[in-house]
């Protein structure tokens, strides 16, 4: 298992990867904001902890489909169906590599970023503990999409017409801890909603995710 | 005697042919009895003026929508433990009927909320996870037509179908959570049918009997269509092999 994982990792990190290309869009995503609502320091501030979110979220999405397409193209998807590894643990490394290579990496930067959006200094830290406890929940759901969509020719915007709505509940407790920690709020049901969350997502749909590959595959 | 034995399709074929058309009656007679009902000789309520009277197509129409994922749910399981086509096409068949009734529930909600709220939307939790419901629906029909071998595209679906239940009442209760965290005691109830009076109580129960009627009606329908499409695949696919 870590062999994969490592394998998962050195695809991702050389040439034609994609690593950084959601770092990359996140930052682009920062950049365009202020243009669109202005430059006033509060607005930005107000709005700063949504769209760090939604960021985070089309950053994740964006490299959603190179889960499982790429190996399914070259077959190793099969062998790795037909390992004595159990699949639920492929898809569970699968998730892990696509955090570390895309999830991790923003929540490094999300205090520059945060910087870039004038967010409070008190909410810096809760911005980084959201993401931290917040984006393994959505590469895991990621895992699920991308499970379902393996198979098919087209399926990137199927892919995110089907994983979004998933991503509702995570979105909604991320945010609202964020802003809680930058008024100064009890940020106590935010923070265990969300730990609550993936911890719950991380446990269980990987089985849901591994049903779908092992149908695809039939 | 045993209900699994309408999950032969010759025999569930040959049983709905003979109960569809009193369903479709039973349907029509209940809606058009509970709207006449409800739009004509209903007193219009105090505060709410004659807009009071779209909870006839509003509030069945809302049930119906999460009811019908609940349908999708069990047929989906049956599918998936006991591997019954009709079951599974019976869930595929249901989907849009569901997308629809969300699609009425919010549209009528907006045309009842203009006049009352003073706006056709409100980031109500109500409102929004209802808008968050009819995206399931969107991506479980998108993935229904996009995989083309039946079986595969049954049990994809099948399994988005358990996934998405969980996530669309965690969404429910999360939602509840994030507007209350935005502005506190603004949200309005919708809970009327549980201090309302008889005389809107009597019509509000023939029309939501009237919408699982024609529901059933409809499925009945499309199911029957589904199984005769499912034949005459078979059918062209053992030309093109002869």
């Amino acid at each position: 298992m870590i062999a994969l994982l490592l394998r998962d990792l050195r695809l991702a990190v050389r040439a034609g990867g994609g690593f950084g290309l959601g770092l990359a869009f996140f930052l682009i995503v920062v950049t365009l904001v202020p243009f669109g609502v202005g430059p006033q320091g509060e607005i930005l501030a107000r709005i700063a902890p949504g769209i760090l979110w939604l960021g985070a979220l089309l950053a994740c999405l964006l490299s959603l489909d190179r889960i499982f397409a790429l190996d399914f193209e070259d077959g190793s998807l099969d062998l790795l169906v037909t390992a004595p590894i159990p699949l639920e643990g492929v898809v569970s490394i699968k998730a892990l590599a696509h955090w570390i290579t895309t999830g991790l990496p923003l929540v490094v930067a999300a205090p520059v970023f945060g910087i870039l959006l004038h967010l409070a200094p008190e909410a810096q830290i809760w911005m980084i503990v959201a993401l931290l406890l917040g984006t393994p929940a959505l590469s895991v759901l990621g895992t699920f999409g991308a499970a379902l969509t393996v198979g098919l020719k087209r399926g990137g915007l199927l892919l995110s017409l089907l994983v979004l709505p998933f991503y509702v509940p995570t979105l909604i407790f991320g945010a609202e801890l964020v802003r809680r920690g930058a008024e100064g709020m009890n940020t106590q049901v935010p923070l265990l909603m969300l730990a609550g969350i993936t911890a719950a997502t991380i446990a269980l749909v990987p089985f849901a995710s591994a049903a779908a590959i092992r149908v695809n595959l039939r | 005697m045993s209900i699994w034995e309408y999950a032969n399709p010759v025999k569930f074929m040959k049983t709905t042919d003979k109960v569809l058309p009193w369903t479709v009656g039973l349907a029509v007679i209940t809606l058009v009895v509970g709207l006449i009902w409800g739009y004509f000789f209903v007193p219009s309520a105090e505060n709410f003026g004659g807009s009071v009277k779209v909870i006839y197509v509003h509030v069945p129409a809302a049930m119906m929508a999460i009811n019908i994922w609940v349908m999708m749910l069990v047929t989906s399981l049956i599918w998936l433990i006991r591997r019954h086509h009709v079951s599974a096409l019976a869930a595929k068949a249901a989907a849009p009927i569901g997308a629809v009734m969300t699609l009425i529930a919010l549209i009528t909600g907006a045309v009842w909320g203009q006049p009352m709220w003073g706006t056709w939307w409100e980031w109500d939790p109500r409102l929004t996870s209802f808008l968050i419901l009819f995206l399931f629906y969107l991506g479980y029909i998108a993935l229904w037509a996009s995989v083309e071998n039946p079986d595969t595209a049954a049990d994809l679906t099948g399994v988005l179908c358990l996934v998405g239940a969980v996530f669309a009442l965690l969404s429910r209760y999360a939602a509840n959570f994030w507007n209350q965290g935005l502005h506190q005691g603004a949200t309005l109830s919708l809970d009327k049918e549980q201090h309302i009076a008889d005389v809107y109580w009597f019509p509000l129960l023939m029309c939501m009997a009237g919408f699982v009627l024609f529901f059933v009606a409809l499925v009945l329908v499309r199911t029957r269509t589904e199984i005769r499409a499912r034949r005459l695949g078979a059918i062209q696919q053992r030309e093109r092999m002869a």
